[in-house]
């Protein structure tokens, strides 16, 4: 598969004298989603500050679109393409739904376009433009994901991270941010998520990796992994090693 | 900081001062003076609070980039003769450029270093730039003449000036511009992303190195403005005027919450006004006193500012403390002898008076660095107001031989339990704080010992001081020759070092360690952090009050001006200099501190630059210290 558009490879990352990764290589394909599960202390939120350059692994490399990502300052690595939807939705909370979906553009100086750009996501989340001038911290769970997604797409990435997207939302929630990835997704971007709930992800995703304790355990296709009896035994191993 | 210390916000004296005005007018003139003085504090507190939203840091070094801007408008107006437009627009750059220079130096390469680092990392750079100006412009205060009219407009019985018209201006000016610019700029909109989620604003592609900067530049060019403005208000300026106002800044930004921004303005006109009737009631020389008071008061009842709507502990941004990991170098017994039974020894071989005096008042300061380095190290408290332990130790001892006719001996360790008991009463209120806000509250401290000493005259002399101390004498012989001015400290000194050492490795210096590496965990196995806290402030005064109370009975005389600020900045340096909480180390570090730049004859103008500058080598490069952190 030479066409990844993200690729880590053999990548090993630390905490102080703590390893979390073991020679991780994975690949999202073009246009595809694809999703990373794993329990508690697997090493799956790590991935993600790997890939955006919030932690420097040790040895390995992040290659995106073809280009190592290695010595790119997060900032940088966002410009090259990567939108991120971190976990927990990290919103800016006092500052207004507007000012967080345009923060997403902040990398982009086309103003016309950003203008064009934020009506058309807004088109794609019709509760965000009832709630613009609200405060972010004040909405609902849903509501949040929601905006951390529309400002995730305001920088046009490529690729879209998303670190446990469903999480703490009600099941009609869930539904609908399912929906919307896989909405996103048939727009062109690939999705990289990191998600704990196995059948959830699977669901929408083309491909899957099962890492425990740092190590890539299973693989592949997404419908093929969802058979498999030892996902289960895979959650179990990495709850325990929390 | 020196001779000047202290002078930077002086009401100038008006003739008497007026008790309970019975006619309205003078209240509103003081209602006027108090927000005009409120406006200059707002201009400090503003910046204080946009960087310490971004970095969570607490700029000591505000104060210092307020006496630069000061200076910039003295050379313009009177060297250069610039029109006052140009003279503001000057000091606004050459501070914005001073604030970006200090944020690139000073503090980025301490950004992943423990919290307290850049905190004591914008002491030094206070420190250094304090003292540049004394170096440069000598320690003289200069007169910085308005070229504004001099009319008045009478409003009911007070009157407005130009001058004051011209700070309102600028002081709603600057607040204008500011929100202008977080609300409708990207970059505003970048340093505000960047204050609630750092790794967000990142992750939206944000550069926040560049937006430290820009809050740098923005904050130090609006505390330049103050400082210019404050030189014209009282027609002086002089190099230490920085130290009193970077810290009411620092109290009006925590009056209002720190970190934000209208709160700022809000605390600053309210301490504006606090003081401007404080003044009107009880006299000039209270004038800071209120400050500090105010602050303590916020900081144990309302921790997160007058405006915060829940009364909670602050949030969690600056725990831990400055301890770098290492492995501390561990002399072996017979080394520590052998060093301990030299030093005795030393008299023996060198007789120079001079010399014998240096060390003498070498060993002096390392019992007070002996006492920080326990609560700054081993504790984890870093204690910003230690000299004022010094004061106390210092005034019991001289009040209790001169005016009770205690004889000295006893003088001395009575003097220890005053300091231990009302060191530890003063800083009790602080022990539920932690991390800057522990620094803040003990500097607060130390300012009011300061001041009350200075108030205090039935009791303390006030500012003439306390002249003609009895020595230190055994058995009618006074100990004022030049061995014994070696011999007692250094006895008293290996006493109290072994005793620490001995504390330190008993239980109940594991326990006071696990309080510094995290108080919760410690409150989580039973531990009661008040009495082990109040314990160790306690040895802590007594060892430091002991200490003080030897240098007054070898100086003879002392005021409220022997014991200032800088002496605790001199003890911390002292102390890291060291390695924190070794005890050794802080002998040591007295040693080098104290005695190296008498022996070497360093001209005494530059000793306080050097302190600074070592203070700040230090902190990047050798935080542990030369004998490493216990």
């Amino acid at each position: 598969m030479t066409d990844a558009l993200l690729r880590l490879d053999r990548v090993n990352s630390f905490y102080g004298p703590v390893q979390v990764h073991f020679d991780l290589s994975l690949e999202v394909p073009r246009g595809q989603i694809v999703c990373l599960l794993g329990g508690n202390a697997s090493g799956k939120s790590t991935s993600m500050k790997v890939i955006l350059g919030l932690l420097k692994p040790r040895s390995g490399e992040v290659v995106f679109d073809g280009q190592p990502l290695t010595g790119l300052t997060t900032p940088q690595i966002v410009r090259r393409g990567i939108g991120s939807v971190p976990e927990s939705r990290r919103l800016f909370g006092t500052m207004t739904v507007r000012e967080n979906v345009l923060m997403g553009a902040y990398t982009r100086s086309d103003a016309h376009a950003v203008a064009e750009d934020y009506e058309r996501i807004l088109d794609l989340f019709p509760k965000l433009r009832e709630r613009h001038a609200q405060q972010a911290g004040t909405l609902s769970g849903g509501e949040q994901q929601m905006v951390a997604m529309a400002r995730a797409l305001m920088g046009r990435p490529r690729l879209i991270v998303m670190d446990e997207p469903t999480m703490g939302l009600s099941p009609l929630h869930v539904d609908r941010v399912l929906e919307m990835i896989q909405t996103i997704n048939r727009q062109g971007v690939s999705v990289f998520m990191v998600e704990q709930n196995a059948s959830l992800a699977l669901q929408i995703a083309h491909r899957g990796y099962v890492l425990q304790t740092g190590r890539i355990v299973l693989s592949g296709a997404a419908a093929a992994l969802a058979r498999d009896p030892q996902i289960r035994d895979a959650y179990l191993g990495g709850a325990q090693a929390a | 900081m020196g001779a000047g210390y202290g002078q930077g916000f002086e009401l100038t004296p008006e003739g008497p001062i007026i008790v309970f005005p019975t006619t309205l007018g003078p209240w509103l003139d003081y209602t006027i003076n108090g927000l005009v003085i409120g406006n200059i504090y707002a201009l400090l507190a503003v910046g204080l609070a946009l960087i310490f939203g971004v970095s969570h840091l607490i700029n000591f070094a505000h104060g210092s980039v307020y006496m630069v801007g000061a200076y910039i408008g003295w050379l313009c107006v009177t060297k250069l003769n610039l029109p006052l437009p140009v003279t503001f627009v000057t000091v606004a750059a050459g501070c914005g450029l001073l604030g970006a220079v200090i944020e690139r130096v000073g503090l980025r390469p301490l950004r992943n270093a423990p919290r307290i680092a850049p905190l004591l990392a914008t002491i030094g750079l206070s420190v250094v730039l304090d003292q540049s100006a004394q170096l440069l412009f000598s320690p003289d205060p200069r007169a910085l003449p308005t070229q504004l009219p001099t009319w008045r407009i009478a409003i009911g019985g007070g009157s407005i000036g130009a001058l004051d018209l011209l700070i309102a201006g600028v002081g709603i000016g600057s607040a204008g511009l500011l929100y202008g610019f977080l609300r409708f700029t990207k970059l505003g909109w970048a340093v505000r992303a960047t204050a609630l989620d750092r790794d967000a604003a990142q992750q939206c592609g944000v550069d926040v190195d560049k937006v430290n900067r820009t809050v740098f530049a923005i904050a130090s060019a609006l505390g330049g403005v103050s400082g210019l403005l404050v030189g014209m208000y009282y027609n002086t300026i002089d190099p230490n005027m920085g130290f009193q106002a970077g810290l009411k800044g620092i109290v009006a930004q925590l009056i209002g919450g720190v970190g934000n921004v209208p709160g700022a303005i809000a605390g600053s006109l309210l301490l504006g006004l606090i003081e401007s009737y404080g003044i009107a009631l009880f006299g000039t020389s209270y004038r800071n006193l209120f400050a500090f008071v105010a602050l303590i008061l916020i900081l144990v009842l309302r921790p997160n500012g007058l405006f915060a709507q829940a009364r909670r502990l602050p949030p969690e941004p600056l725990t831990g403390t400055f301890i770098a990991p290492s492995r501390p170098l561990v002399l072996p017994k017979w080394a520590v002898w052998g060093l301990a039974a030299l030093a005795l020894a030393l008299p023996l071989a060198v007789q120079q008076p001079y010399l014998l005096q240096t060390l003498g008042n070498a060993w002096l300061y390392a019992l007070l660095a002996l006492s920080l380095t326990l609560v700054a190290g081993t504790v984890g408290q870093v204690s910003l107001g230690h000299a004022g332990l010094l004061a106390i130790g210092a005034y019991a001892s001289s009040l209790l031989a001169l005016d009770a006719g205690v004889p000295v001996l006893l003088a001395v360790p009575l003097a220890g339990l005053v300091a231990a008991a009302l060191g530890t009463a003063l800083v009790y209120p602080a022990f539920r704080l932690r991390g800057h806000y522990v620094s803040i509250a003990t500097l607060a401290v130390g300012e009011i010992v300061t001041l009350v000493i200075l108030n205090w005259e039935s009791l303390t002399r006030g500012p003439i001081g306390v002249t003609g101390i009895p020595p230190l004498s055994v058995a009618g012989k006074p100990l004022v020759s030049g061995q014994w001015v070696y011999w007692v400290p250094l006895a008293v000194l290996l006493a109290f070092a072994a005793l620490q050492s001995r504390l330190l490795n008993s239980h109940l210096g594991r326990t006071l360690r696990a309080i510094r590496e995290d108080d919760v965990a410690a409150r989580s196995y039973g531990v009661d952090l008040n009495r082990y806290k109040g314990l160790a402030f306690a040895v802590a005064g007594f060892i430091a009050g002991v200490g003080g109370a030897l240098m007054a009975h070898f100086y003879s005389y002392i005021n409220h001006e022997t014991f200032p600020a800088p002496v605790s900045m001199l003890a911390l340096t002292m102390v890291i200099l060291g390695g924190l909480g070794n005890v050794a180390g802080a002998v040591l570090g007295a040693a080098v501190l104290v005695g190296l730049p008498e022996l070497f004859r360093a001209a005494a103008e530059y000793r306080m630059l050097i302190y600074g500058v070592v203070l700040l080598l230090l902190i990047r490069f050798r935080p542990q210290g030369l004998l490493g952190t216990v």
